[in-house]
């Protein structure tokens, strides 16, 4: 079934074959991405089969509800996952470093894959007090990343940082840098994790929910941010989130995971605004949009049903029993392959152009 | 129902009058010299009528939280006056407010952490009856809960699971039938659908909203979340640093806000329209300490608009508009609306 | 106006519930853990065996225990039918020493429950009340433990008359102080979930609280510590048997046999043998199951 999924996406698309050098302005190139968990449980799938490119400096986003997989998706890019047996990786992460060599990062060694950690990928999280050193202080903590990666002194090091600082726009930056992450509220912790990752020069920087445990003010600060940094550097952001409206707001292109699959993805305007895959039309109608109310308070629109248990997926599409359009024997009967509906929008659904006919 | 002249006034339809409510907290009491005070609540006045929905919204700080639990009486009171039902609970015992407890109910932001893992679900929603009406016998008692069961979208099979064999949504559902199982006319709601995925959100804000016109019961819906709380309220109050900065009808406040931080809160929304391209107004700066907020209004260390003078004098809440209360000196200001941010 | 909330008022959004597992997957992982625990299946087994044994084993054995037979005294086991042999007045010491497990083990059980009831109420009250309530009681238990725990008993069985009865009451009081503790230190904690406040909201006494929500989710420690509060009461009354001020001769305990054999330890060693492997099999067999208990209910218990 991957065979074919990743076979009909170079069919369609200038997507990279998960053999070849990906193209110029690719700079990591996703095919065939599996992971599963060992448990006390058995044996769990929890991504099957994803495949994408990050084109440099765009934002490219990654949108799901819990059990999508999309965390778990970063985390095997990083490299990040359990060690075997706990987890077992399959697929391939194709990636260009900056020596302008083509690196697969889900068979690197973990002595090579150390030095790409932080150094040409970095990651942040959501949760920026458990990310950093409570007893150290935050300069120290971007002047340490600098060293390991960079053959610098203590001295260069700090002066970067506070550099670095600046540049997240933290006012007082050489202040800042004697300060301990518990005194400095979440907005500000956040922007110190974004000078720790970008203290490397990175091409791509992976933000997984950076935004989630902050304040909306907060966040829209943080967005700005990364869209500045993104123009100034050129950094290419893979951004995590479940929230549809920070999508909006900051991504040139997004995938939709559900599953563990990605069922829709393409341009961030085609996804968002005519999407096709029931799935996702479902999910923006769900989203409570800030508008002056009508007089009367209607009903949200909701999706029946609940996310399936990983461990016991629908057999065919893995949405079907939620979905509205779901034809038996069709849909119950084997995965969607993915397919194209313009350029740069894709679809795993088999019915989408009987639905779009119907909507029309 | 009378809002004219102030927030509140001797409502004789309003379930809840809260008059100068303040809840300050004693940090780092030393030996010789002064504690600092947290103000988490300072002087906040509002009331709700009944049947009414009136959304709490807020940043982390603003005191929306311990506002709810005070109104419940969760909390004492640092000063200030609450009336339930006509009857003043401020400084009553934990004894006297039993009797009153039915009726005033709080469902919670975490439904992973407010049901108790050892009970089976009829265990946890027969708990009112088990607690208030102890004669009632036990075939009666798993009746309702069947019915308290089906009223929130569950199954009466259901009740002899456990919570973790539950999803977050299905948990809130518990947890919401548990608090109208005594039939209650208040319900304040803690961020009763942050912690829940995007689509489950709708499913529970729903069911509080059908509830709410069934029961006939008053909402005081807290959340950081303004398009759900612009969903679900009639009224909305905004909160920042322990006050209500302003509060309007909902149509009111999104069409007409008259307070700069109601203006950046809606601009700061982010909108699932993509090609919707607007000018947005991004705050300066990050949260005061609420263990030193500024001089005069709190807010005018990151206000866009901020003159001298707002450092003079805290700015009271004055009519603005038909119930529409802002706390700002500079009323002329034409801010942007919720739909045009 | 404010009608009840009827079925099908609100439409059934979700009724898919996430386990239509059946019961024996949902309900079954402490216990297969559990299983896992060699030592803890030995220690079960092992103390089935010796339960069995004491209660069963006289009826099996010929010979009474009290039956006191002068010309075959002291004979080593296995010499005229006596499996463990026999002692200084010639009576069976495999009768003896079931009869003695007995009383022994039925010591150690009943002081294990009064000991973990007793000790689980003042945890439980101190845990939930808190402040000076919770602080005297907690004060009170740490300064009985500063007693070392014999000197304790001995000091307590000068005062009384050595029936089991007293000697199960000594033993209890000095061992309930640890499941005090662990309640305590439990119902603490859970004191300040968001479950106890929503009963707190809901109008419930502090007493409906304590014992009908909190107590039950401190259950899995306090079966914990009483597990390992019989391999201490066994050991404890063994001391005290020992030492000459427990169970009093010509009632048989595993102690006071071990304080008879004393003298005899270089002509008649079987005599000292037998009630110490006893003993230690017991001990260690409560030991290995209050481990795997641990190990078994520990594992988060309140997360699916």
């Amino acid at each position: 079934m991957s065979q074919t999924a990743s076979s009909s996406l170079r069919a369609v698309s200038s997507k990279v074959p998960a053999t070849a050098t990906p193209a110029d302005n690719v700079v990591l190139a996703v095919s065939g991405l599996r992971v599963a968990f060992r448990s006390e449980a058995g044996f769990t799938q929890v991504v099957h089969d994803v495949s994408f490119s990050v084109k440099r400096g765009e934002v490219l986003a990654l949108v799901g509800e819990s059990g999508s997989g999309k965390s778990v998706t970063s985390l095997a890019l990083m490299r990040l996952t359990p060690p075997p047996p706990r987890s077992s990786l399959a697929g391939s992460a194709l990636f260009r470093c900056r020596d302008g060599k083509v690196r697969d990062l889900l068979t690197l060694p973990e002595a090579e894959m150390q030095g790409v950690r932080g150094n040409e990928i970095s990651m942040i999280f959501q949760e920026p007090m458990t990310s950093l050193n409570p007893v150290q202080t935050v300069g120290m903590q971007i002047a340490e990343a600098i060293m390991y990666h960079r053959d610098c002194k203590r001295r260069e090091a700090l002066e970067e940082a506070g550099r670095l600082i600046e540049l997240v726009g933290i006012p007082e930056a050489r202040r800042r840098l004697c300060a301990y992450p518990h005194q400095l509220s979440g907005g500000m912790r956040q922007r110190i994790m974004i000078a720790m990752a970008l203290a490397c020069d990175p091409s791509v920087l992976i933000a997984d929910e950076p935004t989630t445990a902050l304040d909306v003010t907060v966040q829209a600060q943080i967005l700005e941010l990364l869209q500045e940094l993104r123009a100034r550097t050129g950094t290419s952001i893979l951004f995590i989130t479940h929230n549809l409206g920070v999508v909006a707001e900051i991504a040139d292109r997004v995938m939709v995971m559900y599953a563990g699959r990605i069922v829709e993805q393409g341009a961030v305007i085609p996804v968002l605004k005519h999407p096709v895959m029931p799935y996702t039309k479902r999910l923006l109608r769900s989203v409570p949009r800030l508008e002056i109310p009508s007089a009367e308070h209607p009903m949200l629109e909701t999706i029946s049903g609940t996310v399936p248990d990983p461990q016991r997926l629908p057999r065919g599409c893995a949405f079907h029993p939620r979905c509205a359009h779901a034809e038996n024997g069709l849909c119950d009967a084997d995965v969607p392959d993915i397919e194209e509906v313009s350029p740069d929008h894709f679809v795993r659904c088999l019915r989408w152009r009987a639905i779009a006919e119907a909507c029309a | 129902m009378s809002h004219d002249d102030k927030p509140t006034a001797r409502d004789p339809s309003a379930i809840l009058e809260v008059t100068g409510l303040s809840q300050w907290y004693a940090i780092g009491a030393r030996f010789l010299g002064p504690a600092q005070h947290l103000r988490a609540v300072d002087n906040v006045t509002f009331s709700l009528a009944r049947q009414e929905v009136l959304g709490l919204v807020g940043e982390s700080g603003s005191g929306k939280s311990t506002l709810g639990r005070a109104v419940l009486r969760l909390i004492k009171p640092t000063s200030g006056r609450i009336v339930f039902e006509g009857q003043d609970v401020t400084h009553m015992s934990r004894g006297q407010l039993r009797p009153l407890r039915p009726r005033m109910q709080l469902i919670f932001q975490d439904p992973f952490t407010s049901l108790n893992p050892r009970m089976t679900v009829g265990e946890i929603i027969a708990a009112p009856l088990v607690i208030h009406q102890k004669g009632m016998k036990r075939r009666r008692r798993d009746e309702r809960v069947a019915e308290a069961l089906t009223a929130v979208g569950l199954s009466e099979r259901h009740a002899r699971r456990f919570p973790h064999e539950f999803s977050g949504g299905q948990r809130q559902r518990i947890g919401i039938a548990r608090s109208i199982m005594m039939e209650p006319r208040l319900l304040v709601a803690d961020e009763p659908v942050s912690a829940l995925d995007v689509s489950v959100q709708a499913q529970i804000v729903n069911l509080l909203l059908e509830i709410r016109r069934k029961l006939g019961l008053s909402l005081l819906f807290i959340s950081h979340d303004l398009a759900v709380v612009g969903h679900v309220s009639d009224r909305i109050a905004v909160m920042y640093l322990g006050r209500i900065v302003e509060i309007a009808g909902v149509r009111s406040l999104f069409e007409r806000p008259r307070h700069p931080y109601t203006e950046a809160l809606f601009s700061a929304v982010p909108d699932t329209d993509p090609t919707l391209r607007r000018e947005r107004v991004v705050l300066k700066g990050d949260l005061p300490s609420p263990l030193a907020p500024p001089s005069g209004c709190a807010f005018r260390t990151r206000c866009p608009y901020a003159i001298p003078a707002c450092a003079a004098a805290v700015p009271e809440l004055r009519v603005v508009g038909p119930a529409h209360f802002a706390a700002c000196i500079r009323e002329e200001l034409e801010l942007r609306s919720a739909g045009n941010r | 106006m404010s009608a009840t909330l009827r079925a099908g008022d609100v439409a059934m959004d979700d009724a898919v519930v996430l386990a239509d597992t059946p019961e024996s997957a949902r309900g079954s992982r402490p216990w297969q853990r559990f299983r896992h625990h060699r030592l803890a299946m030995f220690g079960s087994a092992a103390i089935f065996i010796l339960v069995l044994a004491t209660v069963v084993g006289p009826w099996l054995i010929p010979f009474d225990e009290l039956h006191i037979d002068i010309r075959n005294r002291f004979a080593p086991p296995l010499v005229g039918g006596h499996i463990f042999g026999t002692d200084q007045l010639g009576r069976d010491l495999a009768a003896r020493l079931l009869t003695a497990g007995r009383l022994s083990l039925a010591v150690g059980f009943s002081a294990m429950l009064i000991s973990a009831s007793f000790g689980t109420l003042i945890g439980v009250v101190a845990g939930y009340y808190g402040g000076l309530v919770g602080a005297a009681l907690m004060r009170f238990v740490d300064a009985i433990l500063c007693f070392p725990t014999i000197f304790l008993l001995l000091v307590l069985a000068a005062f009384i008359v050595p029936n089991v009865a007293m000697i199960t009451l000594i033993i209890a009081a000095t061992a309930w102080m640890e499941v005090a503790r662990i309640v305590a230190s439990q119902i603490a904690t859970l004191r300040e979930r968001d479950f106890t406040l929503a009963a707190e909201m809901l109008g419930a006494s502090g007493t409906y609280i304590m014992f009908n929500e909190l107590l039950r989710n401190a259950i899995g420690p306090i079966i914990v510590a009483a597990t390992l509060t019989v391999a201490r009461a066994i050991l404890l009354e063994a001391y005290i048997s020992f030492l000459g001020y427990g169970i009093q001769p010509p009632m048989a305990s595993w102690g006071n046999m071990l304080n008879n054999a004393q003298q005899y330890l270089g002509s008649a060693p079987w005599l000292a043998i037998f009630p110490g492997l006893a003993i230690t099999l017991a001990v260690t067999s409560f030991n290995f199951v209050g481990d795997g208990l641990r190990d078994a209910l520990d594992a988060r218990m309140d997360i699916g």
